[in-house]
């Protein structure tokens, strides 16, 4: 950050004639913001600390309530996994390949952006449910027991999350010089060494930024699990369906509690996801 | 763009240059690399997307079209989707005006505090719908933090109207500001400032020269967080409660119905409010394209 002699451009423009009148934009967008995002939040850290960090420590480790956050974050890491590597596969063979279909390939990228995670659930029962064809083929045959059970929860997570991967590394995929490929190629590089060495490493942080974000995006993931997953205790209950059953029941402890911890973990990633993005954008400035 | 086009061209080779450029090795020599990779992403696809959304269509058409008019058109189911159309409607035109400005602000204005207001915009993404749902309800409902006041002025949002919009809202709230804060800052000064120095006033600046130069970013906004806000459940759940005939949205009934085991009307929902979205998003996306708005 050294000071340049040159002004930043920004620096220089648009400043409104009356400063009372970029305050009052100002202070609408805050309160926009505020109203709508600070004070729920606030509200619900001083519902979920008021009886103590104890308390919600011990409402946090509550057989279900642990056995449901596992849930959450295991199923959430294999799929990030999984949507990490064939969503760079994808985003590959996207920019790189021409072939017959490549237009709808594309427009399904973006479907999963489109329709709602309850139909998502929908579509997966009834796919994959133990009471249709291939469902019950599944389980039958091979026994592969998919709807009410994590591979039905990691399959609906997939579905949604699959753009983010996708998205996050085709523009940077785009944007690259490949006179390093044919160098590479030329030198007798094979094309595993080359896509190891030379196409993959400028590629990892928007890699890692649409896997992280997929990771926060599936940790409260609702719609399409509590219609996947049946919500049994201790076996398919994820931690935002937990979460429903003890704001029905009217324990405000546990359903505090679980959210907090939930919140941390989603908007403690959100913030890196940021940070190493802002970090990226200073380095190529 | 450019660099894909870029390479679109080196690769066709439509004008043969005069000093041949580096033909692509990778496409030249591993046509069976090629062929395995295009596989696997082509039936990841099919699995995971392309089937599960063929088999609904195949379930809801099952008992031919006639049980599918049947059952959405029970009132019930109607005034489901009615409601969830008034409450996207609203969000939509909230965020038209509230997004568009915070959009503007980060854009244009350099004040402290900016930095968190950025980072604060991406939050309803992370969260889960239940908990927003809940955190509406520790604000709103009974026993919560303006209950008092709610219960003075008579006013009841929880399990009503207010609450769901309300939900929607916080979820939905993304959308509008991330579509437009990389337009505006591509759109750049030198026009408004050329206007400005014309005399025109900040409004008559935003009207006539930033919007039209943005408008692409506004539109895909606006179906964002339309198509958001048709499918919006969690949050929508909790908050409303999902009382039928009264705070039962479209997504609500599709829920409702499958554990009351009428299929056709949740498969048939489900797929009416799927294709609503698509038609949105893909509609848009075309009309882009064609080059018509």
């Amino acid at each position: 950050m050294t000071s340049l002699a040159l002004p930043k451009p920004e620096q220089t423009i648009a400043q409104p004639r009356k400063p009372w009148g970029a305050w009052g934009v100002r202070g609408l967008a805050f309160t926009y913001l505020g109203v709508l995002l600070i004070i729920p939040l606030l509200v619900i850290l001083q519902d979920g600390l008021q009886s103590g960090l104890g308390e919600l420590w011990h409402q946090v480790t509550l057989p279900i309530a642990w056995s449901a956050l596992g849930l959450t974050l295991w199923t959430a890491a294999v799929m990030t996994l999984i949507n990490g590597i064939m969503g760079t596969l994808t985003a590959y063979v996207l920019v790189r390949y021409t072939f017959t279909g490549q237009a709808v390939l594309n427009a399904i990228v973006d479907l999963p952006l489109a329709i709602p995670t309850l139909v998502t659930g929908v579509m997966l029962v009834v796919l994959y449910g133990p009471q249709q064809a291939l469902g019950g083929w599944l389980k039958n045959e091979l026994g592969w027991k998919v709807i009410f059970a994590p591979p039905g929860i990691i399959l609906a997570l997939l579905f949604i999350t699959f753009p983010f991967v996708v998205r996050a590394v085709e523009p940077v995929l785009l944007g690259l010089d490949r006179s390093q490929e044919d160098a590479a190629a030329s030198l007798g590089a094979g094309d595993w060494t080359i896509f190891r060495r030379i196409t993959l490493p400028p590629l990892l942080l928007p890699l890692a930024s649409g896997a992280l974000l997929s990771f926060a995006r599936a940790i409260g993931e609702f719609g399409a699990i509590v219609i996947v997953a049946g919500n049994i205790p201790m076996q398919t209950q994820t931690a935002a369906v937990y979460v429903l059953g003890e704001v029905e029941s009217s324990n405000r402890l546990g359903a505090s509690a679980i959210s907090i911890v939930m919140l941390v973990i989603a908007l403690s990633l959100i913030l890196f996801v940021d940070w190493l993005q802002n970090r990226n954008r200073k380095e190529h400035a | 763009m450019t660099t894909a086009t870029l390479h679109g061209n080196t690769q066709r080779g439509t004008t043969p240059p005069i000093i041949t450029p580096v033909t692509r090795p990778i496409s030249r020599r591993s046509t069976w690399g090629r062929r395995i990779l295009i596989g696997l992403v082509v039936s990841y696809v099919t699995i995971l997307i392309a089937a599960p959304l063929i088999r609904l269509v195949i379930s809801a058409f099952s008992k031919g079209v006639q049980p599918i008019f049947t059952a959405l058109s029970e009132p019930s189911v109607l005034s489901a989707f009615w409601l969830t159309l008034l409450i996207s409607v609203i969000t939509v035109l909230v965020h038209t005006g509230f997004g568009t400005l915070t959009a503007w602000v980060i854009v244009r204005h350099r004040f402290p505090g900016r930095s968190i207001l950025n980072g604060l915009i991406d939050m309803p993404f992370a969260v889960s719908p239940v908990v927003v749902g809940y955190m509406l309800l520790l604000v709103f409902g009974r026993g919560g933090l303006l209950a008092p006041l709610l219960d003075a002025l008579q006013i009841k949002i929880v399990f009503a109207l207010p609450g769901m919009i309300l939900a929607t809202i916080f979820v939905t709230l993304p959308f509008m500001v991330r579509e437009l804060i990389p337009v505006l800052e591509a759109f750049g000064v030198q026009q408004e400032q050329a206007a400005a120095t014309l005399g025109a006033s900040g409004w008559q600046t935003f009207w006539y020269i930033t919007l039209p130069a943005i408008r692409w970013g506004f539109i895909y906004g606006i179906t964002l967080t339309f198509a958001r806000a048709l499918g919006e459940f969690g949050a929508v759940l909790v908050v409303g409660g999902g009382v039928q005939g009264s705070t039962e949205t479209a997504t609500l009934y599709i829920y409702r119905a499958l554990d009351e085991r009428q299929y056709i009307g949740a498969y048939s929902a489900a797929l009416v409010l799927g294709l609503f979205s698509l038609i949105l998003i893909m509609g848009t996306d075309f009309l882009r394209r064609r080059g018509k708005l």
